[in-house]
């Protein structure tokens, strides 16, 4: 792989309106496919009611709410898994040839991945919104800042994109979208469920909860709920804010160099 | 080797008429243990339709790869239109089009939608896009089709469609990889008689396949590749020159004299015969063919077999495979349709 500075031009004139172009082509999926974007909305949708009506009488929260607890952490849970569909998407462009296509065509070299990214924020955004519509109906209070009530959903919907570039790297790594979506979850399950996301920190073992309490998942939650519930957020938002960073660091440059060399 | 890349970029930006569009020298590829490419050399003069000839795995797709810039050489160069496919990889990209082995088509898009995003993938600016769209979808009689999602589409209107994505930028040379794989005998008519027309524009083409006789109607020139090697060059003429000239075929309507009509051909052919029980024959290649014909009809008759039909012809690309490699050029099952080859 040979980065010239004319390639490099090249992709910052013509990237805003490749990833458009993408993001266009990607919505438009969606739009058609109602089966996709029904798939991806009533899991989390579930998860709510299930949590909330299963487990709300068993957790105990101290004095919040079971719900206003909850449906932070499970904003973070939806977008997570929804990343994996990123992944999938693209390795099902790499098994169909369309990618191949694509990189034979003179655009920018991260529009397919970053257009990709962009329309599955897009449904986050969609899905978030949802969630929270459920969340309300159900008992889910603010209890913070107007403020804090805006930028809750935001920073769910900027963990869940951090996510999608991970994703995106496994996805143009792996030859079937099966294998995307399975490589996805053996490592996300965990990460979700040893966090804050579901139950507090506190009522794990030791062991557990030191690597919960560090866990990426559990300060973005946190931060949620800090902004939710009018509580303590600077903190664990500038922890979460400082790993969405690095793994962006990491993982941007990864995905693109990946779909670049798909063999 | 880069005095050579040298020189043929030299040829090319000199717009010197008879300097070959597409340069291929040395060029190695492999995948862990298996060398798709074992060192290919080629060229492909202007305006002009290669045909790269060879069973499933022979290498094909691999060198179609490296030449559109998605997969890089381990060895070796290859320059399109005098620039290098490694190097110079954005210049080759707005001259060159694609239609690969999987029709690579969006299906949840329509088949305009389709064409109108690779257009402006191509920067075309929104109006050219919209007409150049409508102009292909007319060129390939899929203008009916055009506001329908591609899923709705045949095998050989997804063809059509991608090998319309394939020149929507005006490519100077096109790519097709096995076109027509997977299509029925009518779509690969159809899809010939398209792929004719194009050529008669002055597009260069770079074909590849397996049936033999794609090639053969298509290709000017013909390059059989097997396991990464070239192991023949020519065009159609020349191969069949290659594999003995003519053959004597026998034609029997009770299969069970077969193994009579193998042995009588195996003492008056050039080579052992080809007995294909399907359609009952038996072939061999023969030089002096009218009185090897006169002898097998006597020996034959002595033998009381009778003989449903027997000629001299044109040996068969097929034939000429056999030939060259001592193997047939079968395919893999799992990629092949039936009665393909
Ligand atoms: N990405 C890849 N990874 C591993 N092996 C590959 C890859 N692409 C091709 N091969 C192998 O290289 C050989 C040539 O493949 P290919 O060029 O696809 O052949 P053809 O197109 O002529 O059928 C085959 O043995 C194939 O299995
Ligand atoms: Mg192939």
């Amino acid at each position: 792989m040979v980065v010239s500075m004319e390639a490099l031009r090249m992709e910052a004139r013509y990237a805003p309106g490749d990833i458009l172009q993408l993001w266009k082509r990607n919505m438009l999926a969606y739009r058609r496919q109602p089966d996709l974007l029904v798939f991806s909305t009533i899991q989390p949708v579930m998860f709510v009611l299930l949590f909330a009506y299963v487990f709300g009488g068993a957790i105990q929260t101290g004095p919040v709410e079971y719900i206003d607890f909850l449906l932070p952490g499970i904003l973070a849970q939806s977008v997570l898994f929804g990343s994996t569909q990123t992944g999938v998407g693209l390795a099902v462009d790499v098994t169909s040839g369309m990618i191949d296509r694509y990189r034979t065509l003179p655009m920018a070299r991260s529009a397919v991945v970053a257009g990709r990214i962009l329309a599955d924020t897009t449904r986050n955004v969609f899905v978030v919104g949802l969630m929270l519509g459920v969340g309300f109906l159900i008992g889910f209070r603010y209890h913070g800042t107007v403020a804090g009530a805006i930028a809750m959903p935001f920073v769910a919907v900027l963990f869940g994109q951090t996510f999608c570039w991970i994703s995106a790297a496994i996805g143009t790594s792996v030859r079937r979208a099966e294998t995307a979506q399975v490589a996805s979850f053996v490592w996300l399950f965990p990460l979700v469920f040893v966090s804050s996301v579901f139950v507090p920190v506190e009522t794990m073992p030791d062991w557990l909860s030191v690597v919960a309490e560090n866990s990426p998942v559990t300060h973005t939650v946190n931060a949620m709920r800090g902004l939710a519930l009018g509580t303590d957020f600077w903190e664990p938002l500038i922890k979460a804010l400082a790993w969405m960073a690095g793994i962006m660091a990491v993982f941007v440059p990864l995905a693109v160099w990946r779909y670049r060399s798909i063999q | 080797m880069a005095g050579r890349t040298g020189d043929a970029e030299l040829m090319a930006d000199g717009s010197n008429g008879s300097s070959p569009i597409v340069v291929v020298r040395d060029v190695h590829k492999s995948f862990g243990d298996v060398h798709a490419l074992a060192g290919v050399s080629l060229e492909i003069e202007r305006g002009t339709v290669l045909g790269l000839l060879g069973p499933n795995g022979a290498g094909k797709t691999t060198l179609v790869r490296v030449l559109t810039t998605l997969l890089d050489p381990d060895e070796g160069s290859a320059t399109v239109a005098g620039f290098d496919v490694r190097r110079e990889r954005t210049r080759v990209r707005p001259l060159i089009g694609l239609a690969g082995q999987s029709a690579a088509v969006d299906d949840t898009l329509t088949g305009r939608e389709n064409l109108e995003m690779v257009a402006n993938l191509y920067h075309m600016g929104r109006a050219t896009a919209a007409a150049r769209a409508g102009e292909l979808l007319a060129r390939f009689d899929l203008l009916e089709a055009a506001e329908r999602q591609a899923r709705t589409y045949s095998g050989g209107m997804r063809r059509r469609l991608d090998l319309a994505a394939s020149l929507v930028a005006d490519p100077e040379v096109l790519f097709l990889d096995e076109p027509t794989t997977g299509l029925d005998p009518q779509a690969r008519l159809e899809l010939w008689t398209v792929i004719r027309e194009l050529v008669a524009t002055g597009t260069t083409v770079l074909l590849t396949t397996q049936y033999l006789e794609e090639a053969d109607q298509l290709a000017d020139e013909i390059v059989v590749i097997d396991h990464g090697r070239i192991i023949a060059q020519g065009t159609a003429a020349d191969l069949k020159a290659r594999s003995g000239g003519e053959h004597l075929t026998v034609r029997v309507s009770d299969l069970a004299a077969l193994e009579q009509v193998r042995d009588v051909l195996e003492a008056e052919g050039d080579g052992p015969p080809t007995v294909d029980e399907a359609t009952g024959t038996v072939s061999v290649a023969v030089s002096n063919g009218p009185a090897r014909l006169a002898g097998v009809v006597r020996r034959l008759d002595e033998a009381e077999v009778a003989i449903a039909d027997i000629g001299l012809r044109q040996p068969t690309l097929d034939e000429v495979f056999l030939s060259l490699t001592g193997h047939r050029a079968e395919s893999e099952p799992a990629d092949a349709p039936a009665g393909a080859v």
